[in-house]
């Protein structure tokens, strides 16, 4: 039988980044939009509305301090910057309100709107955000305006946090339950619960029927993704399609929400997790220009 | 000649031995564990030594909860409303709303002056008004279940809870106690919590007194006085038996 034991499998990784072909000091504006979720936070600095830099770290249980951790470590990622060199800070996502030293609080609504459209491309029209604690199905034009959202933020069941649960329970890293999926000759009936702790109970009844751990995973992907087609069908759904947020990252659920859809997603241009602070940072320079003007 | 009703739960197993004259000879509390079916023979063993009786004495088994399924000696098999519905009458006659929380479900039942089920609602899709959202948050307080209770009553001021989903909640206590908040409020938070999804159950049928809680929860004082305060009606606890037992002395009463 397999041990159950609550671990540290959740833990997806960090990660700090900077386009080393360009020189900051060469752009007329820098801006920067912060994201903070309630379980990962992004800072990302953009050079003249182009993506420069980045870090995307784990919130701890103080918003303000993690805002703090994650523009301290984009700025020493990059070297030669400081806070000084920003023009104009955006923040965004659960805690935005918990960020003392942005300039401006906008909505994740409209940040991954505006977001979307610079990693998937101007013709994105629906966007499905999947992250720590809350799901948003976004329908925007082309440029990145929000004209219809819907959310749901009140459960679990196909949130990350959901996922990070059921990683623990199976002892799984977070980086491989994904593909791990989709190793299954024949797709099982999903979980027949949505609720993450009664699913945690139904999992193990399966672990101990014998489930492989790539079965169990399937049949819980396909409840995720099951309960996140039906909010994408309330708001419609237009293509062309992309998913922003941490799950984007996890092909269990994309390519299971694909079928379900007969659609196919949008692939990134660049990390999908960043597009709330992208567009954070796209707003951020919209604003600066205009209060110069 | 004596009877037996068993209901096995997602958490407890309950046995209760009963004579012809309704009377309650014994009743054992286990837990479930994982094999349903060896728990369910060993908890009737369990109470028919308690009771000195053997096999050959039971004249009927009557099963609820996870039924038949995982206690296939039972004879028969009665709903979870009905063996709830007549065990409260049974505790409790002046009983005429009833509301049940168990580990996994919660539901509301309006019994009529003759001890009938008149109406009922039930929930058991999100575990928010159940009773596994306590033992998730326990294991954050570090309290004991009774502890847990007692520091509600505590409470100085009561905080709102933001989450309504257990997953969301066990991260906003974690955030709580990071703020020093005190375990107390806290915990009068989780209960206040619980008792609104609860009594959104309860309010789809009508509530009428005397308003009976059973179920493992009806054992967390701090649950009986927020669920009180929610429904602005005196809850009363069974004051003979464990309210847990409750579903089981109903399907004993069945059975006979």
């Amino acid at each position: 039988m397999v041990t159950v034991q609550e671990s540290e499998y959740w833990r997806w990784p960090e990660t700090i980044w900077v386009d080393e072909s360009k020189n900051w000091q060469d752009a007329e504006v820098i801006s920067c939009g912060i994201d903070l979720g309630s379980v990962s936070t992004q800072a990302v600095i953009m050079a003249d509305g182009e993506l420069y830099a980045y870090a995307n770290i784990r919130t701890g249980t103080s918003s303000t301090a993690s805002a703090e951790k994650s523009v301290n470590a984009v700025l020493e990622k990059i070297g030669d910057m400081t806070r000084e060199n920003i023009h104009y800070i955006v923040g965004t996502g659960y805690g935005r309100v918990s960020i003392p030293f942005a300039n401006k609080t906008i909505t994740e609504i409209a940040c991954h709107g505006r977001g979307a459209v610079y990693v998937y491309g101007n013709t994105v029209r629906t966007i499905l955000d999947m992250g720590g604690q809350d799901l948003k199905a976004i329908k925007v034009d082309s440029r990145g305006k929000v004209i219809n959202f819907l959310m749901n933020d009140k459960c679990a069941a196909g949130t990350g946090r959901g996922i990070e649960v059921v990683c623990d329970m199976l002892s799984i890293p977070i980086t491989d339950v994904g593909e791990l999926s989709l190793k299954v000759d024949e797709e099982p009936e999903p979980v027949s619960t949505t609720c993450v702790v009664f699913a945690k109970s139904e999992i193990l009844g399966l672990i101990r029927r014998g489930w492989s751990k790539e079965m169990i995973l399937a049949a819980f992907f396909n409840a995720v993704s099951s309960r996140v087609v039906e909010l994408l069908e309330r708001v419609g759904v237009e293509p062309d399609f992309a998913i922003t947020g941490g799950i984007s990252k996890n092909v269990g659920v994309v390519r299971r929400i694909e079928r379900k859809l007969n659609l196919k997603a949008l692939e990134p241009k660049v990390d999908p997790q960043l597009a709330g602070a992208i567009g954070a940072a796209l707003f951020a320079r919209a604003l600066y220009i205009k209060s110069k003007k | 000649m004596a009877v037996a009703g068993i209901d096995v739960g997602t958490k407890m197993t309950k046995v209760v031995i009963m004579d012809e004259n309704r009377n309650i000879l014994s009743y054992v509390i286990e837990r479930t564990g994982t094999d349903h079916k060896k728990t369910s023979e060993e908890t009737l063993e369990k109470a028919l030594e308690k009771a000195g009786l053997k096999r050959e004495d039971i004249k009927k088994i009557v099963a609820t909860g996870f039924g038949k399924i995982s206690a296939p000696f039972a004879d028969d098999e009665v709903t979870q409303v009905i063996a709830a519905g007549r065990g409260a009458y049974y505790v409790k006659p002046s009983a005429r709303t009833v509301i049940e929380v168990g580990a996994e479900e919660s539901r509301a039942i309006q019994l009529d002056e003759n001890g009938n089920v008149k109406d009922f609602s039930l929930a058991d899709k999100c575990a928010a008004g159940a009773g596994s959202f306590v033992d998730a948050m326990i294991r954050y307080l570090e309290v004991t279940p009774d502890e847990f209770g007692q520091l509600a009553l505590q409470a100085t001021r009561a905080i709102p809870m933001n989450a309504q989903c257990v997953v969301f909640a066990e991260s906003e206590v974690v955030s709580l106690l990071h703020s020093n908040v005190p375990k107390a409020e806290i915990s009068r938070a989780i209960h206040d919590a619980i008792a609104d999804r609860v009594a959104a159950i309860a309010r789809r049928i009508e509530i009428k007194d005397d308003v009976l809680i059973i179920g493992g929860l009806a054992n967390d004082i701090g649950f009986i006085d927020a669920i009180g305060r929610e429904l602005g009606k005196e809850a009363h606890v069974p004051d003979s038996h464990p309210p847990e037992l409750v579903p089981a002395i109903g399907a004993a009463l069945s059975a006979l």
